[in-house]
C-alpha cells in the first residue's frame, strides 16, 4: 500500500510539474490536431497546448455550457458559432492582438454566420458527399441516391455517419428543399426515403477513413478529407458530390469568455493564420483551411486533390446549412429519432 | 431481552453506521445526490440548443410513452421509444444469461484447481480486463468483421465461399457485451464455489444423487450468493451500455444508453434523457426487486443479497 | 482435493467449456498485440512487421498525458473505494439486522442500479457549479467520482467473502483478551484479502475503463486513455492505440506476475 501511495505522489508531482509551464487548453475535435503544429507553437511561444477532444458539436456545447470547463479555445462548426455567441460563452476577439486577422481570405471574412470574423480564425472547411469504391459500384455517385435509393450493388455495404444535420440536410435537400426546411411536405418525404433505405444500410458509424480504405464498407456518406485519406490507402475510392444539394461546413477557433490563458489564446490564434502554419493543419487531416495564401505551403497532393478542389460543375449544388430555427430543429430531431429505432 | 443484549444490539447497529459513514457519505456526494439534480430537470422545459429553461413541464415525462406527430400534431404511442427500450433489456438479459452459462464452469473449474493452479487461473481470466474496455471492443471487431479472422479461416478451410455479414447487429453487440462483462460474473461465482465445501457433494453422491440432482439441490443453492451479485454486476451495466452497441452495432441500432445520450446531445431534449434516465432507473430496480425475491428466497446467507 | 478415479467435483463438460471460454478471452488480446506491430496505419490490414507504432505513441505527449492521468486516477479511485467498501462491508455483515441496513445496502450498491449517463450528467451539471465557485479545476473531481461509483465493485466481492466467514475466529480471539484492532488486524483482515484483493482489482480495472462519466466530468486537459481514444473514433484509429495497449498490457502482466510470484512465496 505504502508504495502505491509513494508511486502515485511521484506521478501528481510530475503532473503538477508541467502545470507551471505557460499553458493552453484546446477544445477540439478528435483527430484534427496536427502534433506537428503544436510542438511548433510550443517551440516558438514556450507555451504548451493541451488538447481534449470531444465528438460532436452538442456535446462540446453542453460542457462548455455547463461551465467551470477549463478550457481556452474551442472548435466549433460554423452554424454552432452563433448559439455560443448568443449564450455568451465566446468573446469578441480583441483584433489588435491578431495581426495575421487580415491573413483570413476574402471568402471566409464576411461569413453570415460571423461578419467581419469578430469571433473566430478558421480551422478547416469542407463538404459532406458520397464516397464510393468504384471497384463495387461504377454508376453515378454525384447523387444522394446513392444512400437513399441504395444501388443493388451496395445494398448491406454502405455506411452513413451519424450526423444529424449533415444527413437529414442531405436528405431535404434531395427532397427538393432547403436546408432547415420547415416545409411538411418536403420534411415527410425526406423521413420517409431514409427510413426505407436504412435497411440497405449497414451501419450508421463514423471511421470511414480506416473502413473504407480496408472494404469493411463499400461506401459511405463522408466528409472529404476523410475520403482523400481512404483514397490514398485505396484508389478505387471516388468522392462524389451530390447534385441535389450536399452541406458545406467549416469549423473556427473561438475564444471562451471564460478562458484562463486569454494572452495565449490569442498568440495561438495569430499563430494558425500564418499561412505556412495553416497549411500544416490541413496537412494532416485533409481539409482546406481559410488562411489566404497557405495553398503554397501544402501537400502537392492536396492542391489538385478531387475532394478537396470541388469541380465547378458540382460547386452550385454545395451551400452552408444555417443556424436552424427551433421548429426546423425539431422536425429533424424526429426524424432522427425515428431514423435511429 | 436483557439490557446487555439491548446495549450491545445498539452498539453493533451504531458501529455498523460509523463503518458505513464514509462510504455513504462520499456516495452522496458524487453518485446519489446528483441524481435529485436529474429528477428535477425532468420536469422542467427543454431549451432550445438544449439545456433546460426553469419553467416546470410534463412534457418529458409524456415523452417517452407518446409522441406528437411532427407533421400532423397528433399525439400518438411512441413506437420507437418502446421498441430501443424492449430491444435493450432483451440484450441485457441474453447478456446474463450468457455469461452465466459460460461463467459457471469457468468458475467451477477454476475453484476445483489445486490452490496453487487456482491462482493461476484466476490470474488468466483477469488478464485480458487490464486492457482497456474500448480497445478490447475494438479487437472483437477485428475478428468478426468481413476480412477478420473467422470469416478468414472459414474461407481458408473452404466451409463458406464469401464473408458472413456478422459485424454491426444485435448479435455483435450480444457477443461484444459477453466478452467485456465475462469477469463480473466469473469472479463473484469463483469466490462463492472457492468456500463450497466439496464434502457436501460427497454426501449428495453417498445418497445416490445424479449428478443433475448434485448440481440442482447442493450446489446451485449454496452458490446462490455468487449468481446474484453475478447477474446484478452483468445485467445493470448491459442495461446502459454505451461503448460497446455503438461500437459493435454499428449505430443503427440504439440502445437506452445511447438514446439517453442522445437526448442530452444532438436530440437536445434534457428534459425527456432526465425522464428517460429515470425510467431505466425504475426498470432496474424492479428487475432487482423481482430477482432478489425469486433468487432469495430459500438461498442461504445473503439476506439482503 | 484431486483424488484419483471419481471425484466428486468433477461435472463432465465444464473443463471443455472453461477451456473455450479462456481461448475466446485471449483471442482478440492476442489480435490485439499482432496489430500493434504492424508496418502499415491499418488495425486490420497486415503490411510488414514494424515497430513504428510504438515510437509514434512513444512520441505522442497526447498519449503520455492520458495514459499517466488514468493511472493515476485509477489507482487513486481504487484505493480509496477499497478503503470504504471494507468499512462498509464489515458495517453491514455479520452483525444483528438493524433499522438502515437495507438502506445503506441500496445507497452503496446505487451505482449499479444506475447507468452511467445518467450519473454522468447528474456530475456534469454539480460539478461544473462547485468548479466555477471554488475556481478548482484539478484531478479531484475525477477521483471522487471514479471512487464513488468504484465502492460497489469493492463491497461486493468484500461482502460475499464476510458473508462467508464465521465469527468463531474472531471470539476466539476476543477471549484471548486481543484488542478489536488488534483482532482486526491479525485475524479478520489477514481472512478477508482474498476479497479485499478482488474488489481492488475489480474498482481498479472499473476505473480504468470508464468512458462515460469521464467524458462528462473532465475539464480541460484531463483526457484520460478511453476518452483520447473515443475522441479517435471519428475519425480513425491507427494501431497507435493497439501499441499503447500493448505497452500497458504487457505492463500491468509484468508487474502482477511479479505481485504472484511474490505473493505465493510467503505463502
Amino acid at each position: 500500500m505504502k508504495k502505491i501511495f509513494a508511486t502515485l505522489a511521484t506521478l501528481m508531482a510530475t503532473t503538477g510539474l508541467a502545470q507551471a509551464q505557460e499553458v493552453l487548453n484546446l477544445f477540439n475535435w478528435g483527430n484534427y490536431t496536427n502534433p506537428e503544429l503544436l510542438s511548433k507553437f510550443e517551440a516558438e511561444t514556450g507555451i504548451k497546448v493541451t488538447v481534449t477532444d470531444y465528438d460532436s458539436n452538442d456535446a462540446a456545447l453542453a460542457k462548455i455550457e455547463a461551465g467551470g470547463h477549463g478550457f481556452d479555445l474551442v472548435v466549433p462548426t460554423h452554424q454552432y458559432v452563433q448559439i455560443y455567441a448568443s449564450k455568451g460563452l465566446i468573446q469578441k476577439l480583441d483584433l489588435s492582438k491578431l495581426p495575421n486577422h487580415s491573413n483570413i481570405a476574402q471568402e471566409w471574412m464576411n461569413v453570415e454566420w460571423d461578419p467581419g470574423r469578430a469571433y473566430t480564425v478558421p480551422w478547416q472547411w469542407g463538404t459532406t458527399g458520397i464516397a464510393v469504391n468504384t471497384s463495387v459500384y461504377d454508376g453515378d455517385i454525384n447523387t444522394s441516391d446513392i444512400f437513399l435509393k441504395v444501388p443493388d450493388e451496395l445494398k448491406g455495404k454502405i455506411n452513413v455517419v451519424p450526423e444529424m444535420n449533415d444527413i437529414v440536410n442531405l436528405a431535404v435537400m434531395w427532397a427538393g428543399g432547403t436546408s432547415c426546411s420547415e416545409d411538411t411536405e418536403v420534411l415527410k418525404k425526406a423521413r420517409d426515403a431514409l427510413v426505407a433505405a436504412k435497411p440497405d444500410w449497414i451501419s450508421m458509424d463514423y471511421g470511414a477513413t480506416e473502413k473504407l480504405s480496408n472494404n469493411d464498407w463499400a461506401a459511405s456518406v463522408n466528409w472529404n478529407g476523410s475520403t482523400m485519406r481512404a483514397r490514398i490507402a485505396n484508389p478505387s475510392v471516388k468522392y462524389g458530390y451530390p447534385k441535389e444539394g450536399y452541406p458545406i461546413w467549416m469549423d473556427s477557433v473561438a475564444l471562451l469568455s471564460d478562458a484562463q490563458h486569454v494572452e495565449n489564446a490569442y498568440k495561438f490564434l495569430n499563430f494558425i493564420a500564418e499561412p505556412e502554419n495553416a497549411a500544416l493543419i490541413s496537412a494532416f487531416a485533409r481539409y482546406a483551411n481559410g488562411i489566404a495564401g497557405s495553398e503554397a505551403f501544402m501537400p502537392e497532393d492536396m492542391q489538385t486533390a478531387p475532394e478537396v478542389v470541388v469541380p465547378e460543375e458540382f460547386k452550385a449544388a454545395g451551400s452552408f446549412i444555417p443556424t436552424c430555427s427551433a421548429k426546423a430543429q425539431e422536425y429533424m430531431t424526429a426524424i432522427w429519432t425515428e431514423l435511429q429505432k | 431481552m436483557s439490557l446487555a443484549e439491548e446495549r450491545q444490539r445498539k452498539t453493533s447497529a451504531r458501529n455498523g453506521w460509523l463503518l458505513s459513514a464514509p462510504a455513504l457519505i462520499l456516495l452522496t456526494l458524487a453518485a446519489s445526490g446528483p441524481l435529485l439534480v436529474v429528477l428535477v430537470y425532468s420536469f422542467l422545459e427543454k431549451g432550445q440548443y438544449g439545456n433546460v429553461l426553469w419553467d416546470f413541464s410534463t412534457d418529458g415525462w409524456t415523452g417517452i410513452l407518446f409522441s406528437r406527430d411532427i407533421f400532423d400534431d397528433t399525439l400518438k404511442l411512441a413506437d420507437a421509444h418502446l421498441t430501443i427500450f424492449w430491444r435493450s433489456v432483451k440484450l441485457s438479459f441474453l447478456t446474463t444469461i450468457i455469461t452465466f452459462l459460460l461463467g459457471f464452469p469457468t468458475a467451477w473449474f477454476i475453484a476445483t484447481r489445486t490452490p496453487a493452479h487456482r491462482a493461476i487461473w484466476l490470474f488468466l481470466i483477469t488478464i485480458p480486463f487490464w486492457t482497456n474496455l474500448l480497445i478490447r471492443t475494438f479487437a472483437i471487431g477485428e475478428i468478426l468483421r468481413s476480412e477478420g479472422l473467422i470469416n478468414t479461416a472459414l474461407i481458408r478451410l473452404g466451409i463458406i465461399d464469401q464473408p458472413i455479414q456478422m459485424l454491426y447487429n444485435d448479435g455483435a453487440v450480444l457477443v461484444g457485451m459477453a466478452y467485456v462483462y465475462l469477469p463480473l460474473m466469473v469472479l463473484p461465482l469463483y469466490s462463492a464455489i472457492e468456500r463450497f465445501d466439496m464434502r457436501l457433494l460427497e454426501a449428495g453422491y453417498d445418497l445416490f444423487a445424479s449428478r443433475m440432482q448434485v448440481l440442482r439441490h447442493i450446489i446451485l443453492p449454496i452458490v446462490k450468493p455468487g449468481i446474484i451479485a453475478g447477474s446484478i454486476l452483468v445485467f445493470v451495466p448491459s442495461l446502459g451500455a454505451y461503448v460497446t452497441p455503438r461500437i459493435l452495432g454499428g449505430g443503427k441500432n440504439m440502445m437506452i444508453g445511447n438514446f439517453i445520450e442522445l437526448q442530452f446531445g444532438q436530440g437536445r431534449n434534457w428534459p425527456l434523457g432526465a425522464a428517460l434516465s429515470m425510467t431505466l432507473l425504475v426498470v432496474v430496480t424492479v428487475a432487482l426487486l423481482f430477482y432478489v425475491r425469486t433468487l432469495g428466497k430459500g438461498g442461504s446467507g445473503g439476506g439482503h443479497g | 482435493m484431486a483424488k484419483p478415479g471419481f471425484t466428486v467435483a468433477h461435472l463432465p463438460g465444464f473443463a471443455t467449456i472453461a477451456v473455450g471460454v479462456f481461448v475466446c478471452l485471449y483471442l482478440p488480446i492476442i489480435t490485439l498485440v499482432v496489430y500493434s506491430f504492424n508496418g502499415g496505419s491499418s488495425i486490420a490490414v497486415w503490411q510488414e512487421f514494424s515497430f513504428r507504432w510504438y515510437s509514434v505513441a512513444w512520441g505522442n505527449e497526447a498519449v503520455k498525458d492520458a495514459t499517466v492521468r488514468s493511472l493515476v486516477i485509477a489507482l487513486s479511485a481504487s484505493a480509496i473505494a477499497t478503503v470504504l467498501a471494507t468499512f462498509a462491508a464489515l458495517g453491514t455483515t455479520r452483525r444483528a439486522p438493524y433499522r438502515g441496513q437495507t438502506f445503506i445496502y441500496v445507497m452503496i450498491n446505487q451505482p449499479l442500479m444506475v447507468p452511467e449517463i445518467v450519473t454522468a450528467v447528474a456530475l456534469l451539471i454539480i460539478f461544473a457549479s462547485i468548479k466555477v465557485a471554488t475556481g478548482y479545476h484539478g484531478l479531484g473531481y475525477l477521483i471522487a467520482a471514479h471512487s464513488a461509483f468504484c465502492i460497489p465493485f469493492a463491497y461486493l466481492p468484500i461482502r460475499a467473502r464476510l458473508e462467508g466467514m464465521d465469527t468463531v475466529m474472531e471470539t476466539a480471539a476476543a477471549d484471548l483478551y486481543a484488542s478489536a484492532w488488534q483482532t482486526f488486524r491479525y485475524v479478520t483482515l489477514p481472512l478477508l484479502a482474498p476479497g479485499i484483493a478482488a474488489g481492488a482489482m475489480l474498482a481498479f480495472v472499473i476505473s480504468l475503463d470508464d468512458v462515460v462519466i469521464t467524458e462528462f466530468v473532465k475539464s480541460g486537459g484531463q483526457d484520460t486513455l478511453p476518452t483520447y481514444m473515443l475522441g479517435q473514433l471519428r475519425r480513425a484509429v491507427t494501431p497507435e492505440v493497439n501499441a499503447i495497449s500493448s505497452a500497458l498490457l504487457a505492463l500491468t502482466v509484468a508487474l502482477l506476475t511479479a505481485f504472484f510470484l511474490l505473493t505465493r512465496k510467503r505463502d
